[in-house]
């Protein structure tokens, strides 16, 4: 690890100043001190169809020796004793050799831990769950280990009768396993005026996705006998020091997609995604799942929280902040190649990705490695499924040119994801949140791939 | 014998009825209980828009002066102008805009910053928040008096009210008409799931999924400056050792076109050597210090390495300071006294005493 990486000196700021005139001026000076023409004349070059003789060596080459001696001396563990299994009360780890796969933070991007994120190393995953050690975090007031035992739900309101649970009387009731993605509203949001950070990690790795388990919370607020026709609102709060809330709409919960999870990929929750109860709102953004669940309230009008008045809500250019956006609207990256990787070779690659959709499925993916210009249709992997990751995948032989690689998810409602010129024309560049518009990756001669956005 | 039977059938009929009864009122029998009005008291805590939830109390602009600047004020500022911690909540807002209920300078892309009282349309937000998650190292610790004291606070701050106000449950719903962004919002869009807010059923934008000559030039309108090129640590170790791409060493410049291509760096497994250190950083996270002191930054209080440059091997006087708090050595800004463990203190003054290196 760089044990003395620079506290200053990047783009990023605190949250609320994401998009700050200093930040964006800086940007502007130095592409005009001339970094700027040569990106663009080394691109327009190569575009213009002037071969550019890309002398890289071969990734895996033949030695003079032969063979390679990888092969011709046989290993240690080809030869020896391996290890026994694991010691009792072990609990598995990846291969010292994966050191590297963690999540990060993004320097200067906050002042305190609590209060922070932590991004998912999307750059290094595959298929379409996260490991639960590698999602994401973000936390508003820091998590905690709570004693499950000691854990209450409390459902008030306009219920016929307020109720309490015991974490052991939520496990009995009948269980829905589900695959979901969860993304931060603020996903992406150091991006909107201009490119400020390097890797898929920091541009969109505040997003996972986990098979969660848990009941859906219709069957407790009937326990309760919550009115489901006045009750229009529920009131989700934590059971930490912020004891987070946020409002959710009845209709949402009576369609049965909304549920109180307490497992995680097989297992509880981890202590960073609110052992042991919380929310999952499919679809919605993350910061409506909350954490350590301790209370619902059922009412007739929405809750105006913190996070619903005076973060998470959207400046739009007219002046009027949008209060009370929730869904996560259709979206993907490129993860492979991506920002801050660097191709080995000319030749074959298999070009890999990830789409979602808060309203439903994907339904098709779009890949481009011309800036946009030329589009193919890439392979969907399975499982694909409602309001959850989808992994996609293209073949394509690099040349050696200088080119920009993009995709573009549709999602089965038909909604398909924007450019940053489509979203920017109606959203300007201060909303923070909400920002899916089309990523862009610059590979550049030299096999090194770069975070850009294209006018 | 018969006689044990017959009991036993009695006891079994009992039990059944038992059972009957339970279903009669419930799907799910023996799954969860009545909370009782003193449980739903303790955790019922939530104010909405319309007040509702808001218990009886009063605060005064002095007194809540007096609970800001030992409560608050260490993250927030003096005035709540400070950004250094968080946003700044205060400044901004204009008595036009307390006329008009909308924030004028949320137009103004000149304007340094979206403080909270230039957004926050609710004056409920503001209660609700303090009195739920407020000081953010003790939460729920104010008494209702003290959270209507603090409100009244920022609220003159922000040229709200006068600098004699007492603000109370009788006239909250008054300073809910004063609130200069109480007009400010709107949820005409398509991004609430539901119809509750009417909103729009059109997204934004309306994209469509061209194959062939979609644009005619494609041209780069922005990208990472050179300097920023290592700012978040060296991409090379962010990714996986193996793979179709490894990571760019950006401790070096960028590879010249025709150089060689890079060797793939051996995949060299990182020893986690146990160290005082790892210990005393955990405690640092654990215990909150770094919400206020940066390992080589100052935030509110002192970076870590000059506290121990200042201090180098004065181990017992660090762990006494720890537990003591104090204020003048760095600045006017008080450490609070910290409730953490002798031996915590210790790991943590000893790490300091010694470089406080990683």
């Amino acid at each position: 690890m760089n044990q003395d990486r620079p506290v200053s000196g990047s783009l990023r700021k605190a949250p609320e100043g994401f998009l700050s005139r200093d930040g964006i001026q800086r940007v502007v000076t130095e592409a005009k001190s001339g970094r700027r023409d040569f990106i663009r004349s080394a691109f327009a070059a190569a575009a213009a169809g002037v071969a550019v003789p890309a002398a890289m060596a071969q990734s895996n080459p033949v030695p003079t020796e032969g063979g390679d001696t990888n092969i011709l001396n046989l290993p240690e563990h080809s030869k020896g004793l391996g290890q026994g299994v694991a010691p009792d009360g072990s609990y598995g780890k990846p291969s010292k050799f994966e050191s590297d796969v963690q999540r990060r933070q993004s320097p200067g991007l906050t002042q305190t831990t609590q209060a922070s994120v932590s991004f998912a190393p999307l750059q290094s995953l595959f298929g379409i769950v996260t490991p639960s050690g590698l999602h994401f975090e973000r936390h508003h007031q820091g998590w905690w280990d709570i004693d499950p035992s000691k854990h209450r739900l409390m459902i008030n309101g306009m219920v016929k009768e307020a109720k309490v649970f015991t974490l052991d009387e939520i496990m009995r009731l009948p269980a829905v396993s589900r695959f979901h993605f969860i993304e931060c509203g603020a996903n992406t949001a150091v991006e909107w005026g201009n490119v400020a950070v390097p890797t898929a990690q920091y541009t969109h790795g505040m997003i996972s996705c986990s098979e969660f388990t848990g009941v859906p919370l219709i069957t407790l607020l009937e326990l309760a006998g919550a009115d489901l026709k006045n009750g229009k609102f529920v009131l989700a709060e934590g059971a930490d020091g912020s004891s987070m809330t946020r409002t959710i709409p009845m209709s949402l919960i009576k369609s049965g997609e909304v549920f109180v999870a307490y497992g995680q990929n097989g297992e509880m929750l981890r202590p960073e995604q609110g052992y042991p109860l919380r929310l999952v709102v499919p679809g919605v953004q993350g910061v409506s799942w909350v954490k350590y669940l301790r209370r619902i309230e059922v009412g007739d009008m929405p809750y105006a929280t913190k996070d619903e008045a005076i973060h998470y809500i959207d400046l739009q250019p007219d002046g009027l902040e949008r209060q009370y956006t929730s869904i996560q609207e259709c979206k993907s990256v490129v993860t492979t190649p991506s920002g801050g990787q660097v191709l080995l070779d000319k030749g074959f690659y298999n070009i890999t990705g990830l789409a979602w959709s808060g309203r439903g499925k994907i339904k098709k993916v779009d890949v481009s490695v011309d800036g946009g210009r030329n589009w193919r249709t890439a392979r969907l992997e399975t499982p694909v499924l409602s309001k959850a990751l989808t992994r996609f995948n293209l073949d394509w032989i690099w040349d050696g040119k200088p080119t920009i690689v993009q995709s573009r998810a549709m999602d089965d409602t038909g909604f398909v994801q924007p450019t940053y010129k489509q979203l920017r024309a109606v959203r300007g560049t201060r909303s923070i949140y909400h920002n899916n518009a089309i990523q862009s990756w610059l590979v550049q001669e030299n096999g090194e791939v770069k975070n850009v956005q294209v006018a | 014998m018969f006689k044990l039977r017959k009991a036993f059938a009695a006891t079994a009929l009992l039990a059944l009825m038992g059972t009957a009864l339970a279903q009669s009122d419930a799907k799910y029998p023996g799954v969860g209980r009545a909370a009782t009005p003193k449980e739903v008291a303790a955790w019922d805590i939530d104010v909405r828009p319309d007040f509702k939830g808001l218990p009886a109390g009063s605060g005064t602009v002095a007194k809540g002066q007096d609970i800001w600047e030992a409560k608050c004020a260490l993250c927030h500022g003096i005035f709540g102008e400070s950004g250094e911690v968080f946003s700044p909540l205060v400044g901004g807002v204009t008595p036009e805009d307390i006329k008009k209920g909308r924030v004028a300078n949320l137009t103004n892309v000149n304007y340094p910053g979206r403080t909270t009282f230039m957004k926050v349309p609710t004056l409920s937000t503001i209660w609700d928040y303090i009195n739920r998650a407020m000081p953010w190292n003790a939460p729920k610790s104010l008494t209702t008096d003290d959270v209507y004291s603090v409100v009244a606070f920022l609220l003159n701050l922000n040229g709200i009210v006068p600098d004699d106000f007492t603000l109370s449950d009788k006239n909250i719903r008054e300073v809910q008409g004063r609130m200069p962004n109480r007009n400010g919002m709107t949820t005409k869009h398509a991004m609430w799931p539901g119809n509750e807010f009417g909103g729009t059923a059109k997204p934004d934008t309306s994209n469509v999924a061209c194959m062939k000559d979609c644009v005619p030039e494609v041209k780069l309108a922005s990208f990472l400056p050179e300097f920023a090129r290592n700012a978040h640590g060296n991409l090379a170790e962010q990714n996986r050792a193996v793979g179709a791409q490894h990571g760019a060493d950006t401790t070096r410049p960028e590879a010249k076109v025709g150089a060689p291509a890079l060797v793939a760096a051996p995949a060299a497994p990182k020893v986690e050597a146990p160290s005082g250190a790892k210990a005393a950083l955990a405690l640092l996270q654990k215990n909150g210090c770094t919400a206020c002191h940066g390992v080589n930054n100052k935030i509110v209080g002192p970076a870590f390495t000059d506290v121990a440059k200042k201090h180098a091997g004065k181990a017992d006087y660090l762990a006494g300071k720890i537990k003591s708090g104090g204020s003048g050595i760095w600045g006017a800004v008080p450490m609070p006294p910290q409730t953490l463990s002798e031996a915590e203190a210790k790991t943590i003054a000893a790490w300091l005493a010694s470089g406080a290196g990683k």
